[in-house]
């Protein structure tokens, strides 16, 4: 089983060298000519206004504490789905009332307005 | 096994014996071909995409009416070598004030961390790069790890418009990852294992005739994980400049390019082997070439859909897309996983037919009870009427009417 993960650590690496060194072959076969105008930011064709790292909506962050929660029971519904063909149907009911009480979250979050974009 | 039947594993075996036979320890052998191995697979993994990116030109030219590229060879084979070779040779303008370091290394991310995928993908009955017994999860995992590379693009790129779109591209990837990592938990349950080539092996009805509504919600979602149309917010063409994108130029935007088009074969890949059989088909335990021919095919197949799919939906736009995720697929998705599970274990697992008709009529009942009940409380007018501009309207028709 060790061999497995040596391979995956191999084709990690070929995988993040591969792109690294396509991107340093054409930066050797490219032109280098840098001047002020180029290497302007773009902005619709004016000049920038302001600081670039402006601050964002706070909507994102909620969007992603929703995601944890729902990313972590998906988590922990995989050992479940594992032993799910030599489990006898009281362990369905289990995972059924579990996934009952994370849609009872959901729900939760969706009326006090957590789910809107705006 | 003679060369025809099992190529690959007849020249590993052949350079293995060869290497011991010069005297090497046998751990450096299996290091030394599991680095030709790898190496080659990723290889080959980024040469096909000039197949993929031609074959999607002359689809969606097709379908819009017109031929695609015909004019670099042989119908237009050799028009992504041309472009290759163009993108190649383009300049890598860095703009003032980047970040340096998230700057360089998104697009290493963004094609690396989908080209690692393809590490687990069954592609015969025994050629697989490695049968890791818990493929599933590192699927899911290291996927997640593509979305680094938008976010260091957009951050690493000194541009408001860039960071914007990364924000809005981050907030639908992870919102659409939740009915997608439920969705993966169907074909494990029905198999009773992570690992993809167990999965496929377990297929005996193609897991999509025993959930199709599962298999809908993966593929919607999967869609929507790669950023394709009609899910394409973050790289709109014609609304944010490219989004996260805007300052790349020379091969670090083609190695974007690049895993798009990589990502969205990878889910088809993913699609054909979860839910289509993946090499399953006549003869392929004893022919394992024709396992690879097999779902070389199926996976074609769903690459088309996706490519049909992008040529003819308009674009979501993001509230839309965001409450498609959360209000509708993510109750839908925990719903047909738990309701499958239920249905599965009272149904009896001898009788076939029963099993698969059973598990169809639950899929159908859920889907009919899914429409019936957004056709009742998810009227959202898509545009206001306006009785001034109807007035208007009908006033200056009388008036070219009489005139």
């Amino acid at each position: 089983m060790f061999n497995d993960w040596i391979y995956i650590a191999i084709f990690i690496v070929i995988s993040l060298f591969l792109p690294a060194a396509a991107i340093m072959m054409a930066y050797f076969l490219s032109p280098h000519k840098p001047n002020a105008i180029k290497n302007t930011i773009y902005e619709c064709g004016v000049e920038t206004v302001g600081d670039t790292w402006v601050q964002f909506k706070v909507q994102y962050y909620i969007f992603g504490l929703i995601f944890l929660i729902f990313d972590v029971e998906s988590i922990f519904l995989y050992p479940w789905a594992v032993a799910y063909q030599i489990m006898s149907i009281y362990g369905v009911l289990e995972a059924i009332a579990f996934i009952l009480i994370l849609v009872g979250g959901l729900m939760y979050a969706w009326r006090k307005g957590a789910l809107q974009w705006i | 096994m003679s060369f025809v039947a099992d190529p690959i594993n007849f020249i590993a075996d052949w350079l293995s014996k060869l290497l011991l036979g010069w005297g090497l320890p046998p751990d450096l052998v299996m290091v030394l071909l599991f680095i030709i191995g790898s190496g080659l697979l990723a290889t080959v993994a980024m040469l096909w995409v000039t197949i993929l990116i031609w074959y999607e030109r002359k689809i969606i030219g097709r379908i819009q009416d017109r031929f695609g590229p015909n004019r670099v060879g042989p119908y237009g084979l050799f028009q992504s070598i041309a472009d290759m070779i163009k993108i190649f040779t383009k300049e890598h303008i860095s703009p003032d004030g980047v970040d340096w370091f998230p700057f360089t290394i998104a697009p290493i991310i963004a094609v690396g961390a989908v080209l690692a995928v393809w590490a687990v993908i069954p592609f015969s009955a025994n050629f697989v790069g490695t049968n890791l017994s818990v493929g599933i999860l590192f699927i899911l995992a290291i996927g997640g790890i593509g979305e680094f590379g938008i976010v260091f693009g957009g951050w690493g790129s000194n541009n408001k418009y860039a960071l914007l779109s990364a924000f809005r591209a981050v907030a639908q990837l992870i919102s659409y990852e939740t009915p997608y990592v439920i969705c993966f938990l169907i074909p494990v349950m029905l198999s009773g294992s992570m690992n993809l080539n167990d999965i496929v092996k377990a297929q005996d009805p193609w897991f999509i005739f025993l959930a199709p509504l599962g298999a809908l919600i993966f593929f919607i979602t999967s869609i929507a994980e790669v950023g394709r149309t009609p899910f394409d917010l973050a790289e709109a063409e014609s609304e944010l400049v490219a989004g996260f994108n805007i300052e790349y130029s020379g091969l670090k935007f083609g190695m974007f390019y690049v895993g798009d088009f990589l990502h969205s074969f990878t889910i088809s890949l993913l699609f054909a082997a979860l839910f289509l059989g993946g090499w399953k088909g006549p003869w392929a335990e004893q022919i394992p070439v024709l396992g690879f021919v097999y779902f070389f095919i199926k996976s074609s197949a769903a690459y088309f859909l996706v490519i049909l799919l992008r040529a003819s939906m308009p674009r979501f736009r993001i509230d839309q897309m965001m409450d498609f995720t959360w209000k509708v697929l993510t109750p839908l998705s925990l719903t047909v996983v738990s309701m499958t599970a239920l249905v599965d274990k009272l149904l009896p697992a001898n009788l076939i037919w029963v099993r698969i008709g059973g598990l169809i009529l639950l899929n159908i009942i859920i889907f009919i009870a899914t429409d019936r009940l957004l056709d009742i409380y998810w009227k959202k007018p898509l545009f206001q009427k306006n009785n001034q501009v109807e007035d208007a309207s009908k006033a200056s028709s009388v008036k070219l009417g009489a005139g």
